[in-house]
């Protein structure tokens, strides 16, 4: 290399974070481990996904867990045609707020169609977990929402 | 759901890793320097107005708010300004305790750079004391600060307290 080239070099800042999950979110990943969804119940009565700690309206420590999905509806979305490094699919894919059956909130994660002209607001979705073996309770153990019905 | 010898029990910890990857370039004037480090010397740049040779050069001067255009070789030894003894272990440490990290003004230099102080037990550093840098092997020079393996007193008898007050 010439002296009068500039030099360059790759540098990786990283610090190595572990949170305590408590008893709510321990649930629902747990559940996330099992290839299921699981909503903290509202003192309205409403179920939320992903669930609080606490009642957003009471304070007080959420009610029972209950069981949602794995199919929902798609509230909102927003198309991403070219994927970035960290992003967690490296094709095309959409970010989208999808409510599950049985829950009143939406909940944020990415959608997995062959293009922006599968999806709409109101499409049906439904969740492709990864395998069992390679699942450790973590939001990413959901691979993938995919258009319900379509080929995934 | 998992039988009970594989139950790995309810999910209570999230690994949550942040992480920057990002590409440093460091500039004209400190890749002069770190070349300058690669064939195991000093490189430093001077100011055409107040005259003062920085190293590592950024580029320009921050007092004058020039260009330092001219290239300067500096000397291999120095004069210890101030100086730290580290007596506190941390993570990720890499030498071991005590040792000595010290200003190092080098001959010719208007700015002084941290170092690593070797070869002295730490209850004989001082200030003004005369330092040499200790490079890695021919073959294991790196255009990077690794390529000087530490400073050692280099027997000179200690500078004049005047001669670096100013870099204090």
């Amino acid at each position: 290399m010439a002296d009068s080239e500039v030099l360059h070099a790759e540098h990786r800042l990283e610090y190595p974070y572990s949170r305590s999950t408590g008893p709510v979110i321990g649930a629902f990943l747990t559940g996330l481990r099992d290839g299921r969804f699981l909503g903290a119940t509202g003192s309205d009565g409403r179920v939320i996904v992903p669930p609080t700690e606490y009642d957003p309206i009471t304070s007080d420590d959420v009610g029972e867990l209950v069981e949602v999905g794995p199919g929902g509806v798609i509230e909102s979305w927003a198309w991403v045609s070219q994927p970035l490094r960290k992003h967690p699919l490296q094709t095309p894919f959409a970010w989208a707020l999808v409510t599950l059956d049985g829950a009143d909130t939406a909940l944020l994660h990415v959608v997995d169609a062959p293009g922006p002209d599968a999806l709409s607001t109101g499409t049906r979705v439904t969740a492709r977990f990864r395998p069992a073996a390679e699942r450790i309770g973590s939001m990413a153990d959901l691979e993938a929402f995919v258009v319900e019905g379509g080929a995934s | 759901m998992a039988d009970e010898t594989t139950d790995p029990g309810p999910v209570t910890t999230l690994a949550t890793p942040i992480r920057l990857d990002f590409d440093f370039t460091p500039g004209v004037a400190q890749s002069k320097f770190l070349r300058g480090l690669e064939r195991g010397e000093f490189h430093g740049q001077r100011c055409g107005v107040c005259g003062k040779v920085y190293v590592p050069s950024r580029g320009s001067c921050p007092t004058d708010g020039v260009p330092t255009t001219e290239d300067v070789l500096l000397g291999n030894s120095g004069t210890v300004t101030t100086y730290c003894i580290v007596n506190v272990p941390f993570a990720g440490q890499s030498i071991e305790i005590p040792y000595i990290c010290a200003q190092i003004l080098l001959d010719g230099a208007n700015l002084s750079f941290m170092g690593l102080l070797q070869e002295i037990p730490t209850d004989q550093i001082r200030m003004g004391m005369r330092v040499e840098a200790v490079w890695v092997d021919e073959a294991e020079l790196t255009p990077s600060l690794a390529s000087v393996r530490y400073f050692r007193p280099n027997g000179e008898p200690d500078a004049d307290y005047d001669t670096y007050k100013e870099y204090l």
